[in-house]
């Protein structure tokens, strides 16, 4: 199963490294981490997707706790909350295909980034169906390159 | 008032009560060193960086105090790393300090330079990297605040030579003031009256106690609790001291190597109160057939340790000793007449024992060291059989008096460490107990003893071999003694007396009495290579993958 967690810690230097040391030590499986300054520039939050059985993630969320530069942390997967991700894809554009790619971007509210002759960047924003859809539609047409921020999330309370 | 760096590390430690600092200087500590030279706190300079480590983990188990230790950067504190981890794997506070490069040389493969906070991130609770001198204060509050309370356990600072160099007024904080730390003390009151209730109904219950009562000092409300109840106690390694090893009630040590009785109480209970251990795999055995008729209470300060190997019953994250106090409060007496009687029954059927005849075997020499000192010394061991016969043969009735690497099992602890303790401990007797592999790897504090005139007794059990494996290459490996043999080198009377020590060499089981009386008149420490029975083993012994009644040895 996944977890969406939302940890709130200390905007220190090596901060990072002790919540990704900790992961690689226990042999977490993490999907993807982001981390940002909050409305409170001395706390930073990190969104950590993470992978594994219920046992494994009640162990993540312990040992993250554990640490001394976290403040707080939250299992927003408990939750109902917002995830949105943004994507940019670099993808083949030829005169045949041009219009239909565009339409798809529109369909998906997406920008288009930079356009050259033979391909094009388009940048998507959603939650996590959304991105998933987008991508299954633009693969055929061939993803030259792809970059992705990883999930944030807040809950809606 | 302005001060440098150095000074203000000096006055800090001052101000957190630390009487004694355990290290090795080198090329980015001198601006430290040279303050030290005008100050009065005491320096005891080890003869490696992993003696000053081990020393300042010996200390604090001894005193219960923190324990600090110093090196320079580079293989100093590279150096400090085994110790370290050995620390932090049982929970034992020690804030060491490390030199490092000027600040502007960081992360360019200056000499003498190493990531140190990258290197000890795993083995320690908590690190530091100072920058700004104005932080120092600050760092060292909180850093000694984090190694001594909650789990306690190993906080590492790194120290840039140019901060030790800067000015800055000295001013030091009056509290930590951590927001992402706050361990919890007092359990969950409904937790435990819903323990208390499984308790007053069970019919064999035993209690678990591991090296979190001594941590927290909770060995008086233990003992206010089973004399409330008569519940009978089994220890692990690191409880030893925890509850009186000479009570009736008292099981001894469980899990792989500890009493049969024990073993069997646990597989056999309704009912086990853990406090705080960490049903760590030296205790459980087979895990999923560990105590399978049992109803477990977990009390702990680490919510990490609950229900991490084992699924427990009732859980109550506390500090023990305020957990106990509360237990004590609400709980009410079983009615275990029975379970005392099977015990009791276990307890004729399987005690510990060995050949008693007319050779010089390690157990006699243990049990004499522990007559002859009237179970009141200060034990410190090194790793492996040396270190279960202490456990078995020695009865500790109070805490703090066994000193013994369990969580990381390094050989090469038990000396300095009795060093450290003897420091923390001046009036104390003070034995290591030692085998002639592990002895060697920190030998070198001979002169660290000798010089301070700590009057440590060093009592090896020489069998010639690495005696713990060797054990294993016997009973699973067809005897097949690769590389286990130690060859009785070197001569350990000759080698004391270089150092400016006493040795004394014992091969007939008719000197051992002599021997010890001897060594304990001697004001100053004393080796002694006791030449004892090369295949003798460690039993009972419960082995890997096994559950822990299905024991080698058990019968005597």
């Amino acid at each position: 199963m996944k977890k969406t967690i939302s940890v709130l810690v200390e905007n220190h230097f090596g901060v990072l490294t002790h919540v990704s040391g900790l992961f690689s030590a226990r042999g977490f499986n993490i999907d993807s981490l982001t981390v940002g300054e909050t409305e409170d520039p001395s706390i930073s939050r990190m969104t950590i997707v993470a992978e594994g059985d219920e046992k494994t993630l009640e162990q993540v969320k312990k040992q993250l706790n554990k640490l001394i530069d976290t403040i707080k942390v939250i299992d927003l997967t408990e939750e109902d909350f917002i995830g949105r991700e943004l994507i940019l894809v670099k993808v083949k554009l030829d005169p045949k295909n041009r219009s239909e790619i565009v339409q798809i971007a529109d369909t998906f509210q997406a920008k288009i980034d930079d356009a050259r002759k033979d391909t094009a960047v388009i940048e998507v924003t959603g939650d996590e169906n959304k991105i998933k859809s987008f991508i299954e539609m633009i693969r055929p047409f061939g993803i030259v390159e792809m970059v992705r921020t990883g999930r944030i999330a807040m809950g809606r309370k | 008032m302005k001060m440098t760096g150095a000074k203000i590390f000096i006055e800090s430690l001052k101000k957190e009560g630390v009487e004694v600092i355990f290290g090795y200087p080198g090329g980015v500590v001198l601006p430290i060193f040279d303050a030290f030279y005008d100050s009065d706190i005491k320096f005891i300079l080890t003869r490696h960086e992993q003696g000053a480590a081990h020393a300042a983990d010996g200390y604090a188990r001894a005193t219960g105090k923190v324990g600090v230790c110093l090196a320079t950067s580079g293989p100093g504190a590279t150096n400090l790393v085994t110790g370290l981890a050995t620390a932090n794997m049982d929970s034992v506070p020690v804030v060491a300090f490390t030199g490092q490069v000027k600040t502007s040389l960081i992360g360019n493969d200056a000499f003498q330079e190493v990531d140190v906070s990258g290197i000890t991130r795993p083995i320690s609770k908590h690190n530091y990297l100072v920058k700004d001198v104005k932080n120092l204060t600050t760092v060292i509050k909180n850093a000694f605040h984090i190694a001594s309370t909650g789990r306690p356990g190993v906080v590492v600072v790194d120290l840039p030579v140019d901060i030790q160099i800067q000015e800055t007024d000295f001013q030091y904080p009056e509290k930590a003031e951590i927001r992402g730390y706050k361990p919890t003390c007092k359990g969950h009151i409904g937790q435990i009256k819903k323990a208390c209730k499984l308790i007053a109904n069970s019919k064999r219950p035993l209690l678990y106690v591991g090296g979190g009562v001594i941590i927290s000092g909770a060995t008086d409300k233990l003992a206010e609790f089973v004399e409330k109840t008569g519940i009978p106690v089994t220890m692990t390694l690191m409880g030893l001291g925890a509850f009186p090893g000479t009570h009736k009630l008292s099981l001894g040590m469980l899990g792989m190597h500890g009493t049969a009785y024990a073993n069997h109480a646990v597989q056999e209970s309704d009912l086990i109160i853990a406090v705080g251990a960490r049903f760590d795999d030296r205790v459980t055995g087979k895990i999923d057939e560990f105590a399978p008729h049992a109803k477990i209470i977990h009390i702990d300060i680490d919510p990490c340790a609950i229900s991490k190997n084992v699924t427990v019953d009732i859980p109550i994250v506390g500090d023990a000793n305020s957990v106990l106090s509360d237990f004590n409060k609400y709980t009410q007496k079983p009615d275990i007449s029975e379970w005392h009687k099977q015990i009791e029954a276990w307890k004729k059927k399987f005690p510990l024992s060995y050949k008693n005849d007319s050779r010089l075997r390690p157990q006699y020499v243990v049990e004499e060291i522990y007559n002859i000192t009237k179970g009141k010394a200060i034990i410190t061991t090194e790793v492996g059989q040396n270190q279960m016969w202490a456990a078995q043969f020695y009865k500790y009735d109070t805490p703090r008096q066994f000193v013994s690497s369990g969580g990381l099992g390094t050989m090469g602890y038990g000396f300095p460490a009795a060093i450290g303790a003897q420091m923390g401990c001046p009036k104390k007797t003070v034995f290591d107990i030692a085998g002639d592999g592990s002895i060697q790897m920190n030998i070198q504090e001979l002169t660290t003893a000798v010089i301070n005139k700590l009057p440590v007794k060093v009592a090896i059990l020489n069998n010639g071999c690495l005696g713990m494996v060797r054990q294993w290459q016997e009973l699973f490996y067809k005897k097949r003694y690769s590389h286990t043999m130690l060859e009785s080198c070197p001569d350990f009377v000759k080698l004391a007396e270089a150092y400016g020590a006493v040795g004394m060499r014992i091969t007939k089981k008719s000197d051992v009495k002599k021997a010890i009386k001897k060594a304990l008149d001697i004001k100053g420490p004393v080796l002694m290579d006791f030449r004892v029975e090369p295949e003798e083993n460690v039993f009972p012994m419960v082995p890997a993958g096994q559950p822990i009644n299905k024991m080698i040895g058990a019968l005597a």
